[in-house]
């Protein structure tokens, strides 16, 4: 396969980092090259956080993606998700929570920052057919917790096609990096809406 | 992960003593190699998060001194703090091979400078390897023990964020490759060689300059350094330098073009490798260079063009035709590549979206629950309407800054806030003055501001913020919690005890999440005299166990909107009612860490545990 070029975004705490090692070990056992970079730091208290992950045949040699060279983009949030749109490939597909977050600080300016309106500029910028929004709220009604959000997108980004991987692929790689008590419930929230 | 890399080479190449202090990026390093190796046996490694870089550096030349393989880690801002006994250990260099991990932060993503750890190699004479992957991370910490063995001096590595937090697949050595563990010699008594003296420095200096040209030529043949002849005859004239993630970048920038100039790819700055720059400018009109931080390899490819008088013409930072700060993100390469080379060749259409509707700032914020926000507020609270100053420090706490709080009036380098409250205080002496500290910090680097602040008879409050932990860089342990890195128990160093110990007669330790008690025991300590200190204990809420998630009742709720708009808490929100418009006060119950805060601050007592609520 070319070089797939995959972005996750997101609010720190939302599990970005893992839903981007399952699908780096799941192409790992592909037996392409595979490189990731990941936001770690400050920024991981709940400010503005995104993966790079970038896998194929071909030989790579940066983790990081440029704009406009993203195959995927799989938005935790939906302004974080129009924050990262400019990395897009004209035709490349979105997957993104619709659940928005609200910045503290945006509180406290008194500003409104509202999910709704990040989703309808999604659906006037994402190329037709190439839009996928997902009611990531789901977890917390279904299963009870929100912080297998991950999970769920990641099996919402599989089924898109978008990925190049299978579900059988990603889900393989489930027992290497979940804690066992954990599995079902991801396995669950990773069939979510199948 | 890049880190990863290090760590497994180091185990690989034999290291039998690491230490290091946490910091974004360096810090994952250590914590693998603790994975990766086994406490004892002829393999094992002592593995520690020392008090300090400087206290790092110090135990792991000892280790090198009795013939170890040591390693020690940190960012390039602890390298300041580990300068003085570096400085000095590389004129008396080691026995067991050494290797200093230095990793640099452009951006700066999480870090106060862009300093460039390649200046302080040359400012030390110690070589420096600069992976551009973590394949080479992982070979380049072992050539860098063999070297370092060899000669018999430290040797640095420096990754920058983009290699230590990268992942990728890796070749590592399989343990049957691995060579056969050496027990260390173990110290040999020698005065002439181990004790730093004048006579033996000036000696000494001259060997490292000379050693230092042997390495230059020596490395201009190490595959680490490579040229790359042209592809096609289109730039023959033009070459490019570049060394790190920088030469990644123009790699996969490269690999889409059928013609490609000259390359140069520098995986050792210092020494320079002049023999292969020579070979590399031969022919050649302009140069240029792609790098971060500092000028480094400009600057060297300057002066091998001054030495041999050649007529080439070398371009960069130097020249304003890269930024000088920051770092170089694809864009930039790609832009760079294209006026370099003149082509107009750009990868792929980008086209940019449609204006986007005005997206909020999101910067990082003290979570949910966490006992600083507490820690803040109480000292706030107390200190309403006086003349009063907060210095702050480097922690997670760093961002008690931000609104509503705004608690942090400076923030320099860590431990510094204590010595800058007194000399604020000296020249505006009706002001209160509190220092906020972390535990971590507090072990590795205040103590002497606070026996500075004591013994020149200052006046003001050390505020020691204990959440039982290194939290900024992870949650790693140090002397005040009486754990190991490897999870084992160690002795535990009490905060009051050494406070007490200073000489300090007022030292009070107190739950900040007991608002009313942290408010009384603030007013209490600082109307005391001299230096006195409060130490806040509560464990970050990252590691406690959540307590129940509070709820608002909406029936009390008069919608004043002051638990929200005064806490800062990411998981208290205002909407407005659907009914009336009116505003509600909302606890998201995925993020309340159940601390009770915001429930003292509720003029109508509208906040409480959920079940009473419910
Ligand atoms: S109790 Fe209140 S202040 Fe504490 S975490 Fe929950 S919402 Fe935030
Ligand atoms: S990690 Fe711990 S110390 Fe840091 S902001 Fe979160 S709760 Fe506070």
């Amino acid at each position: 396969m070319s070089i797939r070029n995959v972005i996750l975004c997101g609010v720190g705490g939302q599990g970005t980092i893992l839903a981007s090692k399952l699908i780096a070990a799941a192409a790992m056992r592909k037996g392409w090259h595979v490189m990731s970079a990941e936001t770690i730091g400050m920024a991981q208290r709940g400010g503005s956080v995104y993966s790079n992950l970038r896998f194929g045949d071909d030989p790579i040699h940066a983790p990081l993606i440029g704009r406009g060279e993203a195959d995927l983009l799989i938005g935790f949030e939906p302004g974080e998700t129009v924050r990262m749109l400019p990395w897009l490939k004209p035709d490349g597909q979105v997957v993104a929570n619709t659940g928005a977050v609200m910045p503290t600080v945006a509180l406290l300016a008194g500003q409104t920052y509202d999910g709704k309106t990040m989703c309808d500029y999604l659906r006037q910028a994402v190329a037709p057919g190439h839009l996928l929004l997902c009611d990531g709220d789901r977890c917390r009604r279904e299963l009870g917790t929100a912080r297998v959000l991950n999970v769920f997108l990641l099996g919402q980004a599989v089924r898109s096609g978008a990925l190049g991987l299978t579900e059988a692929d990603v889900a393989a790689v489930f027992p290497d990096l979940i804690k066992p008590r954990f599995l079902v419930l991801n396995q669950q929230s990773f069939e979510l809406g199948r | 992960m890049g880190n990863a890399a290090i760590a497994k080479g180091a185990v690989a190449a034999g290291v039998r003593f690491a230490a290091g202090y946490p910091g974004t990026p360096s810090t994952e390093t250590l914590e693998n190699v603790a994975k990766f190796s086994p406490p004892s046996g002829e393999r094992g490694v002592h593995v520690e998060w020392s008090v300090n870089e400087t206290a790092a550096l110090e135990a792991a030349a000892g280790a090198s001194y009795a013939g170890a393989r040591s390693l020690v880690t940190m960012k390039q801002m602890g390298l300041n703090v580990a300068s003085d006994p570096l400085m000095c250990l590389a004129y008396i260099g080691v026995k067991g091979g050494m290797v200093v991990m230095v990793a640099d932060d452009p951006g700066p993503i999480s870090s106060q400078t862009e300093q460039d750890t390649r200046r302080f190699a040359s400012h030390a004479k110690i070589p420096c390897f600069d992976p551009s992957s973590v394949q080479e991370a992982y070979d380049m910490v072992r050539a860098a023990f063999e070297l370092s063995e060899a000669r018999g001096t430290p040797v640095f590595l420096r990754p920058t964020t983009r290699v230590c937090h990268a992942y990728s697949v890796v070749e590592v050595l399989d343990d049957e490759e691995l060579p056969p563990p050496v027990a260390p010699e173990g110290f040999v008594k020698d005065s002439q060689r181990w004790v730093i003296f004048p006579g033996l420095s000036y000696r000494n200096h001259e060997k490292l300059v000379r050693r230092n040209e042997e390495l230059s030529a020596e490395l201009s043949d190490s595959p680490f350094n490579a040229v790359v002849a042209a592809r096609g005859a289109r730039f023959g004239r033009l070459g490019l330098v570049a060394g790190g993630i920088s030469w990644a970048l123009a790699l996969d920038e490269l690999d889409r073009r059928t013609e490609t100039p000259r390359l140069f790819k520098v995986g050792t700055p210092y020494p320079f490798p002049e023999k292969a720059a020579l070979a590399f400018l031969e022919g050649l009109d302009i140069v240029l260079c792609l790098e971060e931080l500092d000028s480094v390899l400009e600057e060297e490819l300057l002066k091998v063009v001054g030495k041999h008088h050649l007529p080439v013409k070398i371009i960069g930072r130097l020249t304003r035709t890269t930024r000088v700060n920051g770092e170089n993100t694809v864009e930039l390469v790609k832009a760079y590549l294209r006026d370099f080379l003149a082509d107009g060749e750009v990868s792929c259409g980008t086209v940019e979206p449609p204006v986007p509707p005005p997206l909020p700032m999101r910067p990082p914020v003290l979570c949910a629950g966490c006992p600083h926000r507490a820690s803040f507020y109480a000292v706030k609270q107390a200190m309403k309407g006086k003349k009063s100053l907060f210095c702050g420090d480097i922690g997670c706490y760093t961002l008690g800054n931000a609104r509503p709080l705004d608690m942090v009036d400076t923030c320099l380098c860590m431990g510094a806030g204590i010595a800058l409250a007194q000399g604020v205080w000296r020249v505006e002496p009706d002001t209160t003055c509190f220092a906020f500290v972390g535990d971590s910090t507090f072990f590795a680097s205040a103590l002497t501001g606070i026996v500075n602040a004591v013994y020149s008879g200052a006046d003001l409050t050390v505020v020691v913020l204990d959440n039982s932990t290194t939290a900024m860089t992870g949650h790693q342990p140090h002397p005040g919690t009486g754990r190991t890195i490897r999870g084992d128990v160690a002795p535990r160093v009490s905060i009051e005890g050494i406070l007490r110990g200073i000489g300090l007669a007022t030292v009070e330790t107190v739950d900040p999440l007991d608002l009313p008690a942290a408010v009384a025991t603030v007013r209490r300590v600082a109307a005391e005299p001299g230096v006195k200190a409060i130490v806040f204990r509560s464990p970050c809420a990252v590691l406690a166990k959540p307590g129940p998630a509070l709820r608002v009742d909406p029936d009390r709720c008069i919608g004043c909107g002051r638990c929200a708009k005064e806490l800062g808490c990411p998981a208290l929100s205002l909407r407005e009612r659907p009914d009336s418009g009116r505003k509600l006060a909302v606890i998201d119950e995925t993020q309340c860490n159940g601390c009770g805060l915001c429930a003292g601050l509720c003029p109508v007592g509208a906040i409480g545990k959920g079940e009473q609520q419910a």
